[in-house]
């Protein structure tokens, strides 16, 4: 597949900032999203991946405009979208569609599934006519795996997993060319979670789409992403190809999180070094100076206080990482989890 | 789990959940009531033939089980200037249900306007609105009728308008928590990610949540509005003398007491009986709905 | 062979709560046993019953809409189901302890950290205010809170979620109990602070020489710590002996379902190995086996007879399944 010049999405210094209310003593501010940046190619799968406080979720909300920017740049098909006017944004909007994590709640328990679908239709009313909206609604529910008959039932009638497919299907109706998943899967039993992870890969080839993962799952990001983009605090970490992140990774916060997943058969790996984390994670009220991982790194040095590392490439091969002191390339096996 | 009532097309009605200690016995006896005054207040007056204007004095204050002039028997007796007080009663239940189903449309529209737009946008355009939400509160209702019937004369009109100001606050609260509860919801984000822009977010996705609660206060206010279109009518600051609501007729008969008892008892039963009723009803659908709203 | 009689043991245990549609069966003929000392795991997703089975050990159901018809709940001999509600909590309190999936909701709000620590003790074990508080502090840097001293007198939401758990635990720990039942701690706490707690329930078990009854749906997290495990499937054992023996050498298609569709387990194949359909909603089960209809070996046998457990010629004797063909089933997966 040859690759188009432009990314499909490319995002540049983003920083995403929500005022606290009743600050005393001046103006305190949740730096959600600092300065994050990275490039989406078309047809490809981006993980995002992070735990609580580590600004994926404000980071999609700011692409997709549920959340405003405060600084920074967004180019989705070369149009810039922060500040943009309202035009623009919605315009570039259609193109961008969400799968959410709660399969529930993220469907209106007052419409039928029929009508959930339809609603984007309903919304842009020049995208498909109202003669065909049945006939699409239930091309969309098969395709996703669900009875096309079941469309007048209601999100309740469902089970956890026959709800996110809905949530899929209402997303594919606008045909767009970016999907991002938000925890799609977190919330699903084990046992069906492959089954939606499978969906949603062959819908990727089917409909020609781009993907922007999130997930706090690793198993899940590392399985499903071309690229990477390694989240803490605000900050982006480390940003690489999939197979390069996990197998060799760079910055020692991948290397925690990556040793943190209990290995299923433990037994099976001897020599496998386990690193735990001391402290909790800071508050993104008042991050830390400099690095922001600085507070659990077992590397930590003054630097790391001092001055916040900026995303480079140390090892020349396009895997970025944000760190003064980077793993050496090749330390990658020890700490590979794969069994 | 979800914890909304199953679920309702925009328009049509929550199911009600299935009741408990024998709540559908109260639901139904409730309903046949409410219903029974509503074909009297419809049928009622055409069966009676009922006229304010014209009076029969010889036929006045004559009690109950009499017989008239024209032949026909006074079920309930006469006023004092010998109308005919079963006319007046089924006149009266008219007026009482058309003042409350058209204060509460009225109020109900003020009110939910208010809610939905001080709920959504929040920030200063919610604090004005409720900040006059709360001076509303804080005047007497009986005030506001006066100035009103002062100043723009008495009708049935300008009557529902006194209403309504008084009783669209309950309204506006209740819609603008439930929008506030709603409006963060997943599926309020994914309408608005659909590319749904404010107007329709507000009346289409989130609105339809506030229905069911909103039926609830309905069913209490309605109670509340009737006995206040009473009070105003007793005051003589309701309707005027020629539309006999129950309030206007138990005022005539105040002086009439103990010679002529019933010409105010049966309206004041009357009333009591339909508010009473209504006031269950609209435990029972609101236990049955949601249990949360109990305080109201 | 067996030195000592079960710390807790489970016998023929059926839970059920009365719905709208009538009586649900959450747990159908459970057994399980617990041995001091040991670490079992329940490993099940939802609909399972296995938060259900180990809130009956607690005492901790609705009385109004559950009730036991079946089955015996026995700690060291004591059929604890027989055990008025007061009697119960005295006995128990002890002896077993429970931490909770969420610490937000399960520690009050409004009260001091220090005091809800303590409070089992002057209250429940009599001893001064002053050494409960000692004792309190003493939990607490067990547990890894740093500045124990200082932090005994805060709120719950002046914790972080890991921090918060920790006090759970250390809650549970205040009593010396023998059994510590956890349901799904981990759960809600990202992977980092995940190990963290699991290394923490690691030392305090080998410190402590306390037994465990874990609650989980992560195979990893059970296979970090369990010494044995038993599935859980629709309100009902399927599968159940060592770890190490269920893990490498699964007998139920379910158990082999779950193992082969974790991402990373289909040795780099791109598509992951599922299990069609969705656990069964409590109450809509028929005569047969609960897991036929997502089952590739189903057949009009196995969807007409609920298969019952048992340990087939040449397996390790603790290692039991329910299904009709778990041979089949195990010489698939070895193959």
């Amino acid at each position: 597949m040859s690759e188009p010049d432009l990314p499909l999405l490319s995002v540049r210094n983003l920083r995403t900032e929500f005022p606290l209310a009743r600050g005393l003593g001046g103006r305190r501010v949740v730096k959600a999203v600092s300065d994050v940046s990275f490039d989406l190619r078309a047809g490809t799968t981006l993980g995002l991946v992070g735990e609580s406080g580590s600004g994926k979720s404000t980071l999609a909300r700011s692409i997709v405009g549920l959340d405003r920017p405060t600084a920074g740049s967004i180019l989705f098909e070369g149009v810039e979208l922060v500040g943009a006017s309202a035009t623009t944004r919605r315009r570039a909007g259609r193109d961008m569609q969400v799968v959410f994590q709660d399969p529930m709640a993220s469907l209106n328990p007052r419409l039928t599934v029929g009508d959930a679908i339809a609603e984007g239709w309903r919304i842009h009313r020049d995208v498909a006519p109202r003669s065909e909206w049945k006939s699409r609604v239930a091309e969309l529910l098969e395709r996703v795996g669900l009875n096309p008959d079941h469309a007048g039932r209601y999100p309740h009638q469902f089970s956890g997993g026959q709800r996110q497919r809905i949530g899929i299907a209402r997303a594919l109706a606008l045909r767009p060319k970016l999907l991002i998943c938000d925890e799609a899967v977190s919330a699903l039993d084990v046992s069906v979670r492959s089954q939606i992870l499978n969906l949603l890969e062959d819908l990727q080839d089917e409909f020609s789409l781009t993907y922007l993962f999130i997930a706090h799952d690793l198993s899940v990001v590392r399985h499903v992403s071309d690229d990477v983009v390694v989240m803490y605090l605000g900050s982006a970490m480390e940003v690489g190809r999939g197979g390069d992140v996990f197998g060799d990774p760079v910055h020692p916060y991948t290397v925690a999180l990556l040793s943190a997943i209990p290995p299923v058969r433990p037994w099976r790996e001897t020599g496998r070094e386990r690193i735990i984390l001391t402290g909790d994670l800071p508050s993104p009220v008042s991050p830390p100076s400099g690095c922001p991982f600085r507070t659990r790194c077992w590397k930590a040095q003054e630097v790391c206080a001092e001055v916040k590392p900026p995303l480079v490439d140390h090892r020349g091969d396009g895997h970025l990482g944000a760190c003064h002191f980077p793993e050496p390339a090749g330390s990658g096996p020890s700490v590979a989890p794969v069994p | 789990m979800s914890d909304h009532p199953l679920p309702t097309r925009w328009l049509r009605l929550p199911r009600l959940a299935p009741a408990r200690d024998g709540g559908t016995r109260r639901l139904v006896v409730c309903l046949v009531i409410v219903i029974a005054y509503a074909l009297l207040a419809i049928f009622g007056p055409v069966v009676t033939g009922y006229n304010p204007i014209t009076t029969y004095v010889q036929d006045r204050l004559l009690p109950p089980g009499s017989l008239l002039s024209n032949g026909s028997v006074a079920l309930l007796g006469t006023d004092q200037v010998g109308r005919d007080i079963l006319g007046q009663v089924f006149m009266g239940a008219r007026v009482s249900m058309v003042a409350g189903i058209a204060t509460l449309l009225l109020a109900g529209l003020i009110g939910i306007t208010v809610g939905l737009l001080a709920g959504y946008f929040g920030g200063i355009l919610d604090s004005i609105l409720m900040r006059i939400a709360d001076i509303q509160l804080a005047f007497p209702s009986i005030l506001l009728a006066i100035l009103i019937a002062a100043i723009l004369g008495p009708s049935f009109f300008n009557l529902i308008l006194v209403l309504a100001i008084a009783n669209w606050v309950v309204f506006a609260r209740v819609t603008r928590s439930q929008v506030l509860a709603l409006k963060n919801r997943e599926y309020v984000d994914a309408a608005r990610t659909l590319g749904a822009r404010n107007l329709y977010l507000i009346v289409r996705t989130i609105f339809p949540g506030c229905v069911a609660p909103l039926l609830v206060v309905a069913t209490v206010e309605i109670g509340h509005v009737i006995v206040a279109e009473a009070s105003l009518s007793f005051l003589g600051l309701g309707t005027p003398a020629s539309l006999p609501s129950w309030g206007l007729t138990i005022s005539d008969g105040r002086d009439y007491l103990i010679d002529a008892w019933w010409i105010s008892t049966f309206p004041g039963i009357a009333l009591a009986l339909l508010v009473l009723t209504l006031g269950v009803l609209g435990d029972t659908i609101r236990d049955r709905l949601d249990p949360k709203l109990r305080s109201l | 062979m067996t030195e000592a009689d079960p710390l807790l043991a489970i016998d023929d245990l059926t839970v059920e709560f009365s719905t709208h549609a009538g009586q649900v069966a959450a747990v159908r003929g459970v057994s399980l046993h617990v041995d001091a000392g040991e670490t079992v795991a329940l490993l099940g997703e939802s609909g399972s019953g296995k938060s259900v089975t180990v809130q009956t050990i607690m005492g901790l159901l609705p009385k109004t809409t559950s009730r036991v018809a079946s089955g015996q709940v026995s700690y060291r001999g004591t059929d604890l189901l027989a055990l008025p509600t007061r009697r119960l909590r005295e006995f128990c309190g002890p002896e077993i302890a429970m931490v909770f999936q969420d610490p937000l909701s399960s520690l009050n709000p409004v009260m001091r950290v220090g005091y809800q620590l303590s409070e089992p003790l002057w209250r429940g074990a009599g001893a001064s205010r002053k050494a409960a508080r000692a004792r309190a502090i003493e939990l607490m840097q067990l547990v890894g809170i740093p500045d124990a001293a200082r932090r005994i007198d805060d709120y719950p939401h002046q914790f972080s979620g890991g921090m918060r758990q920790r006090v759970m635990i250390a809650m549970a720990l205040s009593r010396n109990p023998s059994l510590l039942i956890a349901d799904e701690p981990t759960t809600a706490l990202d992977v980092t602070v995940q190990a963290q707690i699991m290394s923490l329930l690691g030392d305090l078990r080998r410190e402590l020489g306390m037994a465990m009854l874990l609650i989980s749906h992560d195979l990893g997290v059970v296979a970090d710590v369990a010494d044995r495990v038993y599935v859980m499937y629709a309100g009902a054992i399927v599968e159940e002996g060592t770890t190490r023996e269920v893990y490498d050498h699964p007998g139920h298609p379910y158990t082999e379902g779950l193992l082969a569709s974790i991402p990373g387990e289909s040795s780099g194949a791109q598509r992951l190995a599922s299990i069609p359909g969705s656990p069964p909603v409590p109450g809509t089960l028929g005569d047969g086996c609960s897991f036929a209809p997502r089952c590739r070996y189903a057949t009009e046998f196995t969807r007409a007879h609920e298969p019952e457990l048992r340990s087939p010629a040449g397996w390790v004797p603790t290692h039991r399944v329910a299904c009709h063909r778990a041979e089949e089933v195990l010489a698939d997966v070895r193959a």
